[in-house]
């Protein structure tokens, strides 16, 4: 007879599961669920009250609805009501529901956890059992508090039945997963390892996860668990297949307990009583000969149980990493995996081997196996095998093999699937960057990588490769010919043309004297590919261009007459076409050596983390980047990184792999940072805060202030004349009136009202802000009777702000009627991060008199905000990874508004980051976090504010990648609340 | 720890879902889709476990699954856990259901949704396992069968 019989199920649930079946469309499964739903509303809000059993049928329906896919937003008091029934399967209805559909933080938990006191203190196993369960599901901080000090009890009395303490130990670990700190250490933990020895398997199974868990904090507190754990798997592993009946699986016995087992060893080192120990390699030893045996069964089940078992006890032997003779048997028991015919085992091997491969012991061995992994990496079927495989290949590299391994990885690459190419491509470049012996072989692989996969080649990647040519004089020439012979090619990727671009622009004079790639070549080479180029490629060959006048003045009346170009001049990117100006400009005015000084080579990078691995490391996690961390193996091996004297100017960054966030958290150089300026393409990307001197960056904007001593706030000047467009200099207009920051604090978490209004103008606002692009419309309102007279509203950039924000404006009529309104489209553009708003400059005449006013734009750094969600854990690892002095900006500030927690989340949200819940411990508190959008970077953000109600304070910490982030956005909106 | 366990048809169609931390409706859905498309592609004898899942936890997530005829089950676990084990548990839970409804179909999961989740409760406690022998879950499920009887004959 079937354990669960077919017949008295409920009759009106299977019509309602056909009616559902027979629906020929979307839309009539929709409309008869909308019936449904209405019918179950109305039999719940009815004054008839309904039997248990009626309740139990809709909220069964409304269980198999929630499945398939419609939101549930009632029923929940029904499904509470049903906790305390008495009769057993109305309970467990309600705790399903419960279980599937409820919140955590939903406002029933008190009734919930009124219920669940109930059936706890019940005495019946079969309700403690549904009890626990339902804790166990839901896991909320709420549950935890109610209930983690009864849990251990209940988990230890010796009058509980085996099925309650099993569920009790897994309740119990997952409150603590959920909030370790509600559960409290005592006595009861020495009695929960002694649930080791239970006579119930099943009670050992879930007291050994508990105790994994419990031990990882802990670890003295549990030490006498690994004794009893050795026990334990030594009389699993020794016992014939039938010993332990129930619990043999296919012949296996308890595979569960000992993977279980296994993996709890592993939170230890090997043991200190040699008993124990001896006791222990003799258990893995079993299991390694158990796999040369012939199998008790063909069945597959039979295999993955015995497999299961293996692979775990290898895993402890790789964590011991004491035993050579165990590790060598490891290694080669998982070289036959990795020839085996089930993949599963396939893709195993190759994981387990990649932990392998860093123990010292081992990694001669792991070696041997190289032909095999690049066999797997040609031929599997599966991508995911693949992928373990060049992991394996990766992680076995060393200098012995790179050059084979760059290779295949190489030749992989060009048919490797999309997905994971990125990958591929970033461990082919740490790796033969740090295999490198000489460095032709490094530029060659890089320039491949570029042609095989150049869209896969991010730009962590050709900025390395240039920082490394730059630091390596005995390359350059050699750079210099090989990316002109790449950029011969008719079809060249636009990263080719960005390196070659760079490349020929620094060391270009190195490979002039043939005449074949003689400089007007070596010009007419770049200039060829230049219109089939994005801006930031173009902007960088301008660079290039003015480089090559630099160093071949024959080429200089060719490449003037290229920035002459009414193409460049006039370019509507505002970019290109300051870079032509003020490139033009420098070629003209300036005397040769006056051109040399600015346009010198490069200075070498200073050294600090390679970028790529940093990369990698986010990329993967933790972890990820283990074959170039280590050290151990091949400590010689960072030529790189190590052959090159820091300069002078910054200073050098300490450890460089301690921080996974590598350069961004690089401290700013002690020198005074360089002004961000539109060359800042470059700066950014290596990722400083205030990065080195870089091309086309801080030369011409020293250069150009010093040549314009006239007007020193404004090296926007020399592009009046060429762009009659560009916004009239900060000094034509009035200072902002003084209640312009007031107002413009108002529209910090806001984006549409009235910005400004006295008895003449009104100014209204709207925009929307998407990534680092916005657009504002402001509404002029004439509110007088008499007609506005050249009318001119214009948007000024004061400082550094052009190079930080492009905000384009269109022009409005020069009058406005009395009583009218006109509106103005503003295009903005976050290139960078900024302080400063804008100033919005309105003048007109009226009545003959003119008027001229001058506000604050309401455009803050936050609108370019984008709210990331992240769980508790993600948010405290960024917190932590934030955690230097500058990075973090903090305010302790009195209320100014009442202390309204829907309020004040309503202003987080308007700010713009995510607000997120279940992460600080303290629910009054608030938690934020977001990204800032930029065009040149960008700012990840985390915040906290934490209310004192009591004191009517307030504390607002930020933390951010970015010093002058972090203050600004804590100034901001601390003037909030 | 296993962080969900999705069941689905060869159409996409859920069958039980199981989610041990709060998502939701409409993302719970969306990971349904996601899983269904990401092993819909892949044939039946390659390897049972791929990475995904990006909507759940990401990289330290793997998805472990089996196809059977016209059902797959899939389990979302992280690293904490055994490939293979959880495949055993896998086919624990499934030879659970044959012995509870005998030769389990796809049907039975449709309109038995209920006893489903009591099953898979007796097999996986929030996120944790919580018993792999099946003799041990049928004698639980049977149990309760035998409380179910006596209160409808109460009422009768």
């Amino acid at each position: 007879m079937p354990a669960v019989s077919k017949g008295d199920g409920m009759r009106g649930l299977a019509v309602f599961i056909s009616d559902i079946r027979n629906c020929k469309s979307k839309e009539a499964e929709i409309k008869r669920i909308n019936k449904e739903l209405a019918n179950i509303r109305s039999k719940f809000k009815g004054d008839k009250a309904l039997d248990g059993y009626s309740k139990k049928k809709y909220v069964c329906k409304l269980l198999f609805i929630f499945l398939l896919g419609h939101d549930i937003d009632f029923g929940h008091m029904e499904a509470v009501n049903l906790l305390s029934s008495n009769k057993y399967t109305e309970k467990q209805i309600g705790y399903l529901f419960i279980s599937v559909l409820v919140n955590s933080n939903s406002e029933l938990i008190r009734l919930i956890n009124n219920a669940i006191k109930n059936d706890l203190a019940s005495r019946n196993p079969t309700f403690m059992c549904l009890a626990l369960h339902c804790i166990a599901n839901v896991g909320s901080r709420e549950m935890g508090e109610a209930f983690a000090a009864d849990i251990p009890r209940i988990l230890v009395a010796g009058d509980s039945m085996d099925s309650v303490k099993q569920s009790a130990a897994l309740c119990l670990l997952r409150l603590y997963k959920a909030s370790p700190d509600l559960v409290p250490m005592g006595e009861w933990t020495a009695r929960v390892v002694h649930l080791l020895n239970d006579q119930h398997m099943g009670v050992v199974t879930a007291a050994v996860s508990l105790i994994t868990c419990l031990c990882k904090k802990n670890p003295d507190d549990f030490k006498t668990c690994i004794s009893l754990a050795v026990s334990r798997l030594s009389r699993i592993v020794s016992s014939a297949s039938t010993d332990l009946q129930d619990y043999t699986y296919y012949f296996v016995p308890a595979p569960w307990l000992s993977v279980k087992l296994l993996r709890l060893l592993q939170c230890y080192p090997p043991p200190e009583d040699a008993a124990v120990k001896g006791r222990l390699v003799e258990c893995l030893e079993t299991v390694l000969n158990k796999a040369q045996e012939p199998p008790k069964s063909k069945k597959v089940q039979h295999s993955n149980a015995k497999n299961a078992i293996l692979f775990e006890t290898i895993s402890l032997i790789i964590h011991y990493d004491s035993e050579p003779n165990l590790l060598v048997r490891a290694c080669n028991q998982l070289g036959q995996f990795l020839q085996h015919r089930e993949t599963n085992l396939r893709y195993l091997a190759l994981e387990s081997m990649c932990t392998l491969a860093s123990s010292e012991f081992s990694h001669e061995a792991v070696k041997t196996h190289i032909d095999t992994v690049i066999n797997a990496l040609k031929t599997e079927r599966d991508v995911s095998v693949r992928q373990r495989a060049a992991d394996l290949l990766y992680a076995m590299c060393d200098r012995s093999n790179a050059k084979q391994i760059v290779s295949e990885m190489l030749r992989y690459l060009e048919t490797a699937d999309y997905a994971i190419r990125e990958e591929i491509v970033l461990k082919v470049a740490i790796l033969a960057e740090k295999y490198a012996v000489d460095y032709s072989w490094y530029v060659d692989t890089i320039l491949n990588l570029i042609r095989i996969a150049g869209d896969y080649v991010s730009e962590e990647v050709w900025y390395r490769v240039l920082q490394i040519v730059t630091n390596r004089d005995d390359v350059q020439g050699y750079a210099a010919k090989t990316v002109f012979e790449a950029l011969q090619a008719p079809a060249c990727h636009e990263n080719m043309v960005k390196v070659g671009g760079y490349i020929l622009g620094e060391f270009g004079n190195l490979i002039a004297g043939d005449p074949r790639s003689s400089p007007p070549v070596q010009f007419s080479l770049l200039h060829s590919k230049f219109h089939l180029c994005s801006v930031a490629t173009r902007a960088l060959l301008l660079s290039t261009y003015i480089k090559f006048i630099n160093l071949f003045p024959e080429t200089k009346a060719t490449i003037q007459g290229v920035l002459r170009a009414g193409s460049q001049l006039r370019n509507a990117d505002v970019e290109l076409q300051q870079r032509a100006v003020e490139y033009l400009t420098l070629s003209s005015v300036a005397s040769t050596d006056v051109l040399a000084t600015v346009l010198e080579e490069m200075p070498p990078f200073p050294e600090r983390e390679s970028s790529i691995l940093a990369k990698l490391k986010r990329k993967k996690g933790p972890g990820a980047g283990s074959a170039l961390d280590d050290g151990r193996r091949d400590a010689s091996s960072n030529d790189i990184n190590g052959g090159v004297e820091p300069t002078p100017s910054t200073v050098s960054t300490p450890s460089p792999s301690a921080d996974l966030l590598g350069l961004r958290a690089a401290p700013p150089p002690a020198a005074p940072p360089a002004p961000a300026s539109a060359g800042n393409l470059l700066v950014d990307v290596f990722d400083g805060p205030a990065a080195q001197p870089s091309l086309g960056a801080t030369p011409e904007e020293a250069f150009l202030s010093e040549l314009e001593p006239p007007a020193p706030e404004s090296p926007m000047a020399l592009l009046a004349d060429p762009a009659p467009a560009a916004d009239p200099g900060p000094e034509d207009i009035g200072p902002p009136i003084p209640e312009a920051d007031e107002l413009l604090n108002k529209f910090v978490c806001k984006n549409n009202g009235v910005l400004f209004e006295n008895q003449l103008l009104q100014i209204g606002v709207k925009s929307e802000f998407r990534q680092n692009l916005g657009r504002m419309y402001l509404f002029y309102g004439n509110k007088t009777s008499v007609q506005f007279q050249n009318f001119s509203p214009t948007v000024v950039h004061p400082g550094d702000l052009q190079t930080q924000l492009a905000v384009q404006t269109k022009r409005v009529a020069a009058q406005v009627d009395g009583g009218a309104q006109v509106q103005q489209v503003l295009n903005i553009e976050c290139l960078r991060d900024f302080l400063t708003p804008p100033l919005l400059s309105v003048r007109f005449r009226y009545g003959g008199a003119p008027q001229s006013l001058t506000l604050k734009l309401p455009v803050t750094i936050n609108k370019f905000f984008q709210p990331t969600e992240m769980a508790a854990q993600d948010f405290f690892q960024r917190w932590k990874q934030l955690s230097l002095p500058q990075q973090e900006a903090q305010k302790i500030f009195k209320a100014n508004h009442p202390m309204d927690a829907e309020v004040t989340k309503a202003k987080l949200l308007g700010f713009g980051s995510a607000l997120l819940d279940n992460v600080d411990p303290n629910p009054e508190n608030f938690v934020g976090a977001g990204i800032i959008q930029t065009k040149a970077l960008q700012v990840g953000c985390l915040l906290r504010l934490e209310p004192n109600a009591q004191a009517q304070m307030y504390r607002l910490t930020l933390r951010t990648s970015k010093e002058p982030v972090s203050r600004h956005l804590c100034e901001l909106l601390a003037q909030q609340f | 720890m296993i962080q969900a366990i999705l069941v689905f048809n060869n159409h996409g169609k859920p069958r039980l879902v199981r989610f041990y931390q709060h998502f939701p409706e409409e993302i719970q859905q969306q990971i349904v889709r996601e899983t269904f498309h990401l092993v819909l592609k892949r044939d039946d004898n390659i390897c049972n476990f791929l990475e995904g899942g990006s909507l759940i936890g990401g990289s330290d997530y793997k998805l472990i699954y089996r196809h059977y005829a016209t059902l797959y089950f899939v389990f979302c676990v992280d690293s904490s856990e055994s490939e293979l084990g959880i495949l055993d548990l896998i086919q624990v839970f499934v030879e659970t259901l044959d012995k509870c409804f005998e030769n389990v179909c796809e049907l039975d999961l449709i309109f038995h949704m209920d006893k489903v989740h009591y099953i898979l409760q007796e097999v996986v406690m929030g996120g944790m396992v919580l018993e792999t022998n099946m003799n041990e879950i049928v004698a639980q499920i049977e149990a309760q069968n035998r409380l179910e009887k006596s209160e409808v004959r109460q009422v009768l």
